[in-house]
């Protein structure tokens, strides 16, 4: 059966990678000088995706994604990969959302897309490592959910063989379309971007992306609808204010501290015989060692 | 009304020890609130076999739904329980272990009461707070404090006006005691179906398998532990040597895991186990928060790393400047010759 499936994805801050440049003088957190990436875990989810798109003909998949203009990157990748069009949430009032608020964004516009049948992400997203939106869409939509997905293992008769993996083992379970999902990063992993999408989709923007004095791709716009990319405000969702952004959300920040490790008295060794076996002799005479 | 509940998870007829972890610390903010620690569990068959693994750890009020499909867990029929126990009982503060089942439940049942979910705390304390935009103080509120960021940051979240404060709580990050004081241990067994609709059980569960841990780092008294710097997945086999002749376990930082250099259950930090030994050698370890927030109530930390700086040495009784080649075969030799 023809599927319809949309691929919850986040442009994420490479928080893998924070070197000593991406910490400011005062010893917080440069979040400019981090690369945004493509949230790891929803590169899985995207992979599933695609392989349902292939064993089911005439299935659909589009990248839902949250955030200021440039995520709309974030689309651009998931076309470049085999997803056929994509959408982008931007709005100031989605700004300062927890899980809460922003599984309310997402859900609401899983309604306004329509007749979803699945509904995929990541388990959970770098910067946050909370796992709360998959579950929490599911929640507002009503549907059943699926979480912590090693591979979709077959989807017929209006239902979905799911193989997952649990503390200390797998578990294979069925649910009944349409199903929430969340991938975790031990699934295969996404398939490389291919050339000829790139090549179709590198000038594919969303409309707050572009310049406001225009580009030189204007007439390149007019021609090719595709290259437009899906851009929805709270308003073009018909989404709540007060259900959105910090406004929605139940969490509040009481205190940010940033890391200072509490120094000890340490001893410092040398990496010679006589350092080694002295601190060796030490610890078995105190009985630290046995 | 009012008081703190934790969702006790079980496996079969057993009661997990993240769930009796969380019991007494959930005794312990219920004492400081001067309100009841009341438990609920929810399985098949459970009834006469778990109780006995709950009440000691300080239950006022204990909630056991025993039906037929309550086991293996299912996201609707728990949520149902969860959704409509808490509209009766109007609990201030919720905890469920942060756990495949925890992280699963927990935002489905936050998201139907729209209260507040913090995922994988480290430390839980009672505290006020000021929202200075509304010049309003609220009193005893669930300090939930969590590296977050990558673990670049620890950051303390509150969720002033919605009910329950809810949050969850990795296995190992919390000890676990069996309550002295005195508490009332009441159970009731609620009847199913008046709060699962028959619906709830569309999920159907084919095949559950669960093994029990191939290895015992949670409670080993040394782990030997790899980062990033080890290289490969060989270059831990010198940290497994070294554990053997130690008697100890081995772990790995993310980024190791991350890597491929060993497998994902032995991964020590705030998204894997947290651990607690006697001594902990770290190996190549540079010491991000969320690895860190994982070990630093080990006894005596031994660094070995070939960077003086690495921010694990902070925290370290004994650095090692040297590379792990060099040092490790140093350890294992140096032991066998000096020990019995």
């Amino acid at each position: 059966m023809a599927l319809k499936i949309v691929v919850l994805a986040k442009q994420v801050p490479d928080t893998r990678n924070v070197g000593k440049d991406a910490m400011t003088a005062e010893g917080t957190v440069n979040r400019s000088a981090l690369p945004a990436i493509f949230n790891p875990e929803d590169l899985n989810a995207l992979e599933q995706a695609l392989r349902l798109k292939e064993q089911n003909p005439g299935s659909t998949v589009g990248v839902l994604t949250m955030g200021p203009p440039r995520a709309g990157e974030i689309i651009r990748q998931g076309l470049y990969r085999g997803a056929d069009t994509g959408w982008l949430l931007t709005d100031r009032l989605f700004a300062g959302a927890d899980t809460l608020a922003t599984s309310y964004a997402l859900a609401t516009a899983i309604k306004k897309i329509g007749d979803v049948d699945i509904v995929i992400g990541g388990r959970q997203a770098i910067d946050g490592d909370t796992a709360q939106v998959g579950p929490q869409v599911a929640q507002k939509l009503g549907l059943n959910q699926v979480t912590y997905a090693e591979e979709v293992l077959s989807v017929k008769d209006g239902k979905a063989t799911i193989k997952r993996v649990i503390d200390g083992g797998v578990e294979t379970v069925e649910a009944p379309l349409p199903v929430v999902i969340t991938v975790n990063g031990s699934a295969a992993p996404c398939r490389p971007q291919n050339a000829k999408l790139v090549m179709k989709y590198k000038r594919a923007t969303c409309p707050l992306e572009r310049p406001a004095e225009g580009t030189a791709y204007d007439s390149l716009y007019e021609e090719r609808p595709y290259l437009t990319l899906n851009q929805w405000s709270v308003a073009d969702v018909d989404g709540d204010p007060a259900q959105c952004g910090l406004a929605g959300s139940p969490t509040k920040v009481k205190a940010i501290k940033n890391i200072v490790f509490q120094a000890k008295e340490s001893k410092t060794l040398t990496a010679s015989d006589a350092d080694v076996e002295g601190m060796i002799k030490e610890l078995l005479e105190e009985k630290i060692i046995g | 009304m009012n008081n703190v509940f934790v969702y006790v998870e079980i496996e079969g007829t057993q009661v997990q020890e993240v769930s009796q972890e969380l019991l007494t610390k959930g005794r312990k903010l219920a004492n400081e609130l001067k309100v009841e620690l009341h438990a609920v569990v929810a399985g098949t068959g459970i009834k006469g076999k778990v109780e006995e693994q709950i009440l000691p750890y300080g239950v006022d009020k204990l909630f056991v739904f025993d039906a037929p499909e309550l086991f293996p867990y299912t996201s609707a029929p728990h949520t149902d329980i969860l959704v409509n126990l808490f509209k009766e009982e109007q609990p201030q503060i919720c905890l469920m272990g942060a756990t495949v089942i925890g992280r699963d439940l927990g935002p489905r049942v936050s998201s139907s009461l729209t209260s507040g979910l913090t995922a994988d705390c480290t430390e839980l304390e009672i505290g006020e707070y000021e929202d200075k935009k509304n010049n309003k103080v609220y009193k005893d509120l669930l300090y939930q404090i969590r590296p977050a960021f990558g673990g670049n940051i620890v950051a303390t979240i509150v969720n002033p006006e919605h009910r329950p404060q809810m949050a969850t709580v990795r296995s190992g990050v919390m000890q676990k005691t069996v309550y002295e004081g005195e508490c009332r241990k009441e159970v009731v067994y609620p009847e199913v179906s008046k709060y699962v609709s028959p619906e709830a059980f569309v999920v159907k569960v084919l095949d559950h398998h669960v093994e029990a841990a191939k290895h015992n780092l949670k409670g080993a008294p040394i782990v030997v532990a790899g980062g990033y710097g080890m290289g490969s997945k060989e270059g831990f086999d010198m940290l497994f040597e070294l554990a053997k002749v130690l008697h100890g376990e081995v772990g790995g930082s993310r980024a190791a895991v991350d890597a491929g250099f060993c497998d994902h259950d032995r991964q020590i930090g705030q998204t894997g186990v947290t651990v607690h030994p006697k001594v902990y050698i770290a190996c190549g370890i540079s010491g991000q928060i969320q690895h860190i927030a994982g070990m630093q109530d080990s006894g005596i930390i031994i660094s070995v790393n070939s960077d003086p700086d690495a921010p694990i040495n902070r925290i370290a009784d004994y650095v090692i400047v040297g590379t792990v080649e060099e040092v490790v075969p140093k350890l294992i030799r140096y032991y066998k010759q000096n020990s019995k």
